[in-house]
């Protein structure tokens, strides 16, 4: 069984390669057909439609194609900008100025103005949008001295990198005046139903069933969009949004939306493609998490012996595939702006050395070759995690370390991992959004306040770690921030509060009919304004 | 008259019956880990204390679990069925959406288990031990073994990928926008899959009730007495069997039409219906208490309201029930 699934993901991943790539090369030629319906999957209903208000895939699926954001990232993973022309940062990092884009229009006809800029930043980023209010924390005004200006002023100083790498995700802008003295910003009916500049105007949203959305016929990019509406069908069912890609009712689906199975079988028919361009910017590392509240954890050696004890190429290879690779560290390879040259200690497979630190830390093979017993839980994100809870458990058995796993679900696992600590390893994944300081840091930092989700709960503070990390959070020298965070990675691995030992992009399969397609690294998120559809 | 008394009483006695559901799911989703807001940063990706704070005194969760399920009751007192969490919208308003999906998938799928398995059940029990009664007896065992997402799959791949005569999922075609009796019938297309997928479970259980409550019947006196009055087979069967025969595959109705309801979850998954079953699933995992709850009203509202006719419809059909004490 395992040699023909192995064996499927390989052939797959082979040809999503090779057939992806000189096929884009060739069809850079074609002309773009103007019109066409394009279907995508979406798996999971979110609550909002507004990506000013919800940092998620889920919202950018749809959001971010009728709204638009002030930067977002080019082909090479530069910032490239959208409603934003220019920026400038003072030297002191407290000041950042944006020069926004004339002759842009709202979908209900009114121009975008820098007072758009203003009331997005204050009442949303700083407010309500998650990761927004801890990166805009600092933020204290946004002056706007002409409609096209936009003055932001940070109490302290803003690294304006880091800045440029959390807009693409953190910095959407939504219209001043359908919210401003309409209430709770939360219950607008613009939430569900959204209010852009972007290349597609909302239509209609039926619950469980499909969002639609038309070309904006007064768009600002010249001849843009090409494609003449955008569905996305509500399928919860993997399997069953498989069958539909097959069956021609789906052109696309995003962030890994199939199984694993299913995405090496439609990878090996030519009239897909599937493969992990165009999410570069979605990285994500498979995560080991330690609760230091117990004992045996609380030991260094403990947690390094369970990091050898796993024999993660073997757990790559079998189960995952060409998709994933052995993860070195919290900031992950793709991330060229900050990958450290040196990561610090690996722990390779050594189920010896394991045995000999569990044995030296004082945790001998009781009765029946166990040593202690410890609680796992996985989250219950993908398929992934559950294969790789499974592997643990079987793992750590070989080594005397008694797993039980424990399943829950979303809301469940949240609550018992990061508000209850009713823990002792924990399995998830760490997303990483371009920047450490956008959501990696708050994994390690201490002092972060009990029951706030994917922030250090372990119980470990270490205040070298915090220093380096308040250090890189204010510092406005390129060069010195990633030093800084090759500091921070060399420490986390050193010290292991978490381990990451499997680093991952999401997988796309879309219609081979699909042109212009996975072309930016966030490519899922971003607004298809170029995205084509061949006859 | 004697027939409205016995509305009454039944309605009067459901009441508490509906009151006393609603707390046990209340309690039952208190036991849950987590509420909405955790399942909410669970969709997010992540979010700070201080917003799962704003966010919990807005969902109105920031009082105990007794003073939310005491707002709860009295709201639905005043038949408010509260505001839901997840879509944004009053409760009613979510449930209304969803129900002629589920409606239409119910009615279909049970007239087809019904008629079918009445059928079927009739031609096995008057061809017992022969062929006619092996074939049916062995297609409905494999029906009722069948995992019903499984049997849904495959179906799925015969007809909308292999053979491609039916959509892959869906309740419309919506990239095209009919309007009329095209719509009606694109409608119709898109559930023919649906009904079948849940309708054969269901007709492998009635086919088996009626055979074996058909072959009782036939055995009784007075079928016998009807056979020696010289009446031909047919109107033996007819009138007198089948009749006495149909009172079990009612009863089962009324059970199963609430089971219906709740058990097309697995059929609207893989069928991407938007039906409640896939609403009040929905509602668990994302810990919306009101959209639940709301779920489970309206479903014991049908369920007794389903039972109350069959209740009637026994009397109909065995007049002894009315009269009898």
């Amino acid at each position: 069984m395992d040699m023909t699934r192995r064996a499927a993901l390989l052939t797959s991943a082979a040809i999503a390669s090779s057939v992806a790539f000189p096929m884009r090369s060739l069809f850079a030629q074609e002309t773009p057909r103007k019109g066409g319906v394009f279907t995508v999957h979406y798996g999971a209903e979110q609550r909002q439609l507004n990506p000013s208000l919800q940092a998620s895939t889920g919202v950018y699926i749809i959001g971010g194609k009728i709204q638009e954001q002030l930067v977002d990232l080019d082909a090479a993973g530069n910032p490239v900008g959208v409603l934003a022309t220019s920026w400038e940062a003072a030297p002191d990092g407290k000041t950042i100025t944006f020069k926004l884009r004339d002759g842009v229009k709202w979908h209900d006809g009114r121009p975008f103005t820098s007072a758009d800029v203003q009331f997005t930043a204050m009442e949303m980023w700083k407010k309500i949008l998650n990761y927004g209010t801890t990166l805009q924390l600092f933020l204290t005004a946004v002056d706007t001295p002409d409609p096209l200006t936009a003055i932001f002023r940070y109490e302290r100083p803003m690294p304006l990198n880091l800045l440029l790498r959390a807009l693409p995700d953190l910095g959407y802008i939504s219209p001043r005046h359908i919210y401003e003295g309409k209430g709770d910003i939360r219950q607008n009916p613009a939430n569900l139903a959204p209010i852009g500049t972007g290349p597609f105007k909302f239509v209609t949203y039926e619950r469980g069933q499909h969002v639609i959305a038309d070309r904006n016929t007064d768009y600002w990019r010249p001849n843009a969009p090409h494609l003449d509406r955008i569905v996305w069908r509500v399928v919860t069912d993997r399997a069953a949004a498989a069958a539909q890609m097959e069956a021609g009712q789906i052109h696309y689906s995003p962030f890994s939306g199939l199984t694993i199975s299913d995405a090496a079988r439609l990878g090996k028919d030519k009239r897909f493609i599937v493969s992990t361009k165009g999410n570069e910017g979605n990285a994500r590392t498979n995560t080991i998490e330690f609760n230091f509240r117990r004992k045996e954890l609380a030991d260094i050696r403990v947690r390094r012996a369970i990091a050898h004890a796993l024999d993660i190429p073997f757990f790559i290879e079998n189960f995952l595939g060409d998709f994933a690779k052995r993860g070195t560290g919290p900031v992950p390879s793709v991330s060229t702006d900050f990958y450290p040259a040196d990561n610090g200690p690996q722990y390779p497979f050594d189920k010896k050395r394991a045995a000999a630190l569990l044995d030296e830390a004082g945790f001998k093979a009781g009765a029946g070759g166990t040593r202690f017993s410890l609680r796992l839980l996985p989250a219950p994100w993908g398929e992934d995690i559950t294969l790789f809870a499974t592997f643990i458990q079987q793992s750590l058995a070989d080594v005397g370390i008694k797993v039980e796993v424990v399943r829950t679900d979303g809301g469940g696992f949240l609550k018992q991992v990061y508000d209850e600590h009713a823990f002792d390893l924990a399995t998830g994944w760490h997303q990483y959004r371009n920047d450490p300081a956008v959501s990696t840091t708050v994994w390690y930092r201490s002092g972060q306040p009990k029951g706030a989700p994917w922030t250090n709960q372990w119980g470990w503070t270490d205040e070298t770690m915090d220093k380096i990390i308040d250090d890189a959070a204010t510092e406005v020298d390129a060069a010195k921030r990633k030093a800084l965070y090759g500091d921070f990675v060399r420490r986390a691995n050193t010290e292991l509060p978490i381990w990451t030992p499997i680093e991952q992009i999401f997988l796309t399969a879309i219609s081979a009919k699909a042109r212009n397609h996975s072309n930016t690294p966030r490519w899922g998120s971003s607004s298809w304004h170029d995205l084509w559809l061949a006859e | 008259m004697r027939i409205l008394t016995l509305a009454g009483r039944r309605l009067a006695a459901s009441i508490p019956t509906l009151v006393l559901i609603l707390i046990g799911v209340f309690v039952l989703l208190q036991f849950a880990p987590g509420d909405t807001v955790d399942a909410l940063m669970a969709q997010m990706g992540g979010g700070d204390a201080e917003t799962a704070k704003q966010l919990r005194q807005y969902y109105g969760l920031d009082v105990s679990a007794w003073a939310q399920l005491g707002n709860y009751l009295w709201r639905l007192v005043r038949l408010d069925l509260g505001f839901s969490a997840i879509y944004g919208k009053p409760v009613a308003t979510v449930i209304a959406e969803r129900l002629p999906a589920t409606i239409l998938l119910m009615t279909a799928s049970l007239s087809l288990a019904f008629f079918f398995g009445l059928v079927f059940g009739v031609i096995a029990a008057r061809g017992v031990n022969r062929w006619p009664d092996t074939l049916i007896s062995t297609l409905g065992l494999v029906f009722y073994a069948m995992p019903t997402f499984w049997f849904g799959l495959m179906a799925i791949v015969v007809f909308s990928i292999y053979l491609q005569w039916l959509p892959a999922g869906g309740f419309e075609d919506i990239t095209v926008g009919l309007t009329g009796w095209r719509r009606t019938l694109d409608i119709a297309r898109h559930l023919v899959l649906p009904t079948l997928t849940l309708g054969l479970f269901y007709m492998a259980i009635y086919l088996r009730i009626m055979r074996g409550s058909m072959l009782e019947v036939l055995t009784l006196d007075f079928v016998r007495t009807a056979r020696a009055k010289g009446m031909d087979e047919t109107r033996v069967v007819v009138r007198h069997v089948l009749r006495n025969a149909l009172l079990p595959m009612v009863t089962l109705i009324g059970l199963q039409a609430g089971t219906m309801l709740g058990g097309s979850v697995v059929v609207e998954s893989v069928f991407s219906l938007p039906g409640l079953g896939r609403l009040a699933y929905e509602s668990v995992i994302q810990r919306d208490l009101n959209t639940l709850l709301g779920i489970v009203f309206v479903s014991a509202l049908l369920v007794i309201t389903v039972n109350f006719i069959v209740d009637l419809l026994y009397a109909r059909l065995d007049p002894r029930i009315t009269t009898g004490s």
